[in-house]
């Protein structure tokens, strides 16, 4: 196992590698405009810009520029995310300050919606499988169809205009400039997202789950529990959920970490100052050190999430065992 | 025949499909005494597994239309609701399964399957249960039980594993065992240690046991009586010695020809199959089932499902043909050839 992680520790280095390469060269061939003369603004002169472009490197050769950037990656402290190079072309602030203070939201959104997805999506799927062909299944099944169908932007707005603007039941989108993350969700300013992002999710996790849990009832090892004597709750709770849940286990790892990276539609529409939020902002003004540190942040996390999945296997399957 | 354990009448096990009512198992009737095997010969297709699922409560009326007596202890099964049936099965009757590769669960240790088991019919303690499984264990021939009782069951082979099987389904001392295929998977070698084992164990527990099986060679030395099952119904039972020595029934000798000999020196002889598929159980043909198979049919055959008729106390088959032609044509035709 410790040679295992090792492994896959370094894998994951050089993944994050390439996906900073990638970023990187995206931003060189992309004609935008001159982050220097844009960073001037109205005093565009020669001097101004050739100052810009000096302090923020971009004089250098391209190599010399993207070992900046690459070295503000290294986690060590005075290095990660440094101010040198990470520091946003448009707004000047620092990449590491913004991403902070933007993660609480992020992880608050996705931690809340996943919670939800889970609570949702998990005893539909049962239920579903269980009652198979029964009102309550169809129902659900129709419910995972309009689930997985209907688009986050959509949605987002129609749950706005009917529950604040009509109904008045949940607060209005956004957080007010001065409340703390805690506050808001306390405030229910997460209830409206957390339920719109988490409906894709629940819809396909229920028929993840029915699909699971109906061909698992299939197995031969099924038919030895009933024949054991076993009551079918004790069949379908112990031996049918515990095979049929642990390919969900994988799923969630990596549909949470992508959250993680930011959870760019919801908080868009919600006006949500979290991660995806910055991300979108930053690609539309080609704010490139902000995109990198977004994109390795998501990156990270996807790659974190693998790692923790495939290590929670080995616990949960007892087949599986990594050398 | 002492005092049967089960008496199974006129058993008919028919599933609605899109396609039409399959008649899985349409009308038969045996019984077994305590410490009786009995075997149970067809191909696949022939009712011999579902009849024996219905028994264990396994197939059930939502899914099947059920008509029929299954007296147990002189208890209809098929009039219990679903609690009582729980507490016949795995504790009076228990079932070991063709494949022991995917009958026991993957994610749990063989110990703990087994006392589960246990603990679902008994007020023991774990500890107890665990103590009790580990003996079943040994008893099965398990090496080092205390040991393997803590592993999984992909750290068994096979063979161990159907060992594991039988040391579950034995472990509440069932009156009835019912063994669907017990050797199937299994190496040729283990095969044979398996139904050595089924054997010593129930003499050891007075079990009847039930062995189902497609292979007539695999159950000639350990059952006491054989019934021959064809598309849902029986048509030849009797003793080891009727079926081996003086069967009556094409089919049954279509059997006899496709067991593979070991002295058959001469290279040109192959196996024998039998000619043509098993019936469609949707669309059964009229008159005896096996008639478009059978080489013997004639003009009666396609007209009158002949009855299973004894021929002596113990012997009976469903065919249409005379008795002296029945046992003239085994011994000029089948008998020279197995």
């Amino acid at each position: 196992m410790g040679r295992y992680l090792i492994r896959r520790t370094l894998f994951m280095i050089l993944v994050l590698f390439v996906v900073s390469l990638i970023t990187f060269l995206i931003f060189v061939k992309l004609p935008a405009a001159d982050p220097a003369r844009r960073a001037v603004g109205r005093a565009t002169t020669p001097e101004n810009v050739e100052a810009a472009r000096k302090a923020f490197g971009l004089d250098k050769p391209v190599y010399v520029q993207y070992a900046r950037f690459a070295k503000g990656l290294i986690p060590w402290p005075g290095l990660f995310l440094n101010e040198d190079v990470y520091y946003s072309y448009s707004n000047f602030v620092p990449v590491k300050e913004e991403l902070f203070s933007r993660l609480p939201v992020t992880i608050a959104l996705a931690v809340g919606a996943a919670a939800v997805w889970m609570l949702i999506g998990i005893p539909i799927g049962i239920v579903s499988a269980v009652k198979r062909r029964s009102l309550m299944d169809r129902a659900s099944m129709v419910f995972a169809l309009f689930g997985v169908s209907a688009p986050v932007f959509w949605l987002a707005y129609l749950f706005l205009y009917v529950f604040w603007f009509k109904l008045g039941w949940a607060p209005s989108s956004g957080i007010p400039i001065g409340t703390s993350v805690t506050e808001a969700v306390v405030q229910g300013r997460f209830i409206l997202p957390w339920l719109v992002l988490s409906l894709t999710f629940a819809a396909f996790y229920a028929r993840m789950v029915r699909g699971n849990l109906i061909e698992t009832m299939g197995e031969d090892y099924i038919r030895t529990a009933r024949a054991k004597g076993l009551s079918e709750r004790r069949v379908i709770y112990k031996h049918g959920l515990r095979a049929a849940l642990t390919p969900v286990v994988t799923m969630f790892g990596l549909d949470l970490a992508g959250l993680l990276g930011g959870a760019f539609i919801t908080e868009t529409v919600f006006n949500l100052p979290g991660i995806g939020q910055y991300a979108v902002h930053a690609i539309f003004i080609n704010d490139f050190p902000s995109v990198m540190g977004v994109t390795i942040f998501g990156a990270f996390f996807i790659a974190l999430a693998n790692l923790l999945v495939d290590v929670a296997y080995a616990f949960l399957d007892p087949r599986v065992r990594y050398v | 025949m002492a005092e049967p354990l089960i008496e199974v009448n006129d058993l008919r096990v028919h599933f609605p499909t899109d396609d039409g009512l399959v008649k899985a198992v349409d009308g038969i009737s045996f019984s077994l005494a305590a410490g009786e095997t009995l075997g149970v010969v067809g191909e696949s297709g022939s009712g011999k597994s579902v009849s024996f699922l219905t028994v264990m409560g396994l197939i059930t009326r939502p899914q099947a239309n059920i008509e029929g007596e299954i007296i147990f202890k002189g208890q209809d099964l098929l009039t219990m609701s679903q609690d009582e049936l729980r507490s016949v099965r795995g504790e009076m009757v228990s079932m070991i399964f063709q494949d022991p590769m995917t009958s026991l669960h993957p994610f749990y240790k063989v110990g703990d399957q087994i006392s589960e088991a246990i603990r679902v019919h008994q007020r023991v303690s774990k500890q107890e249960a665990r103590e009790q499984a580990v003996e079943m264990l040994r008893r099965v021939g398990i090496p080092r039980p205390d040991e393997r009782a803590d592993q999984y069951p992909h750290e068994f082979s096979g063979g161990m594993r159907q060992r594991a099987m039988i040391a579950m389904a034995l472990s509440l001392n069932p009156d009835l065992l019912i063994a669907d295929e017990p050797t199937t998977a299994l190496d040729v070698t283990v095969q044979a240690q398996i139904l050595d084992l089924i054997d010593r164990l129930k003499e050891e527990f007075n079990a009847a046991v039930v062995i189902i099986t497609h292979d007539l060679g695999v159950v000639a030395e350990h059952c006491d009586h054989i019934q021959v099952m064809y598309a849902g119904r029986i048509v030849e039972s009797g003793d080891r010695n009727d079926i081996y020595y003086k069967a009556h029934h094409p089919y049954t000798w279509g059997l006899l020809r496709s067991i593979p000999r070991i002295d058959d020196t001469d290279d040109k002889e192959r196996l024998s199959p039998i000619k043509g598929l098993p019936p469609s159980l949707i669309f059964v043909p009229p008159g005896c089932p096996f008639h478009p198979r059978c080489p013997y049919r004639f003009n009666k055959c396609d007209q009158e499902v002949p009855p299973l008729l004894p021929a002596d106390g113990h012997h009976a088959s469903a065919c249409h043909l005379s008795l002296a032609d029945k046992e003239r044509i085994f011994k000029e035709e089948v008998i020279v050839r197995s």
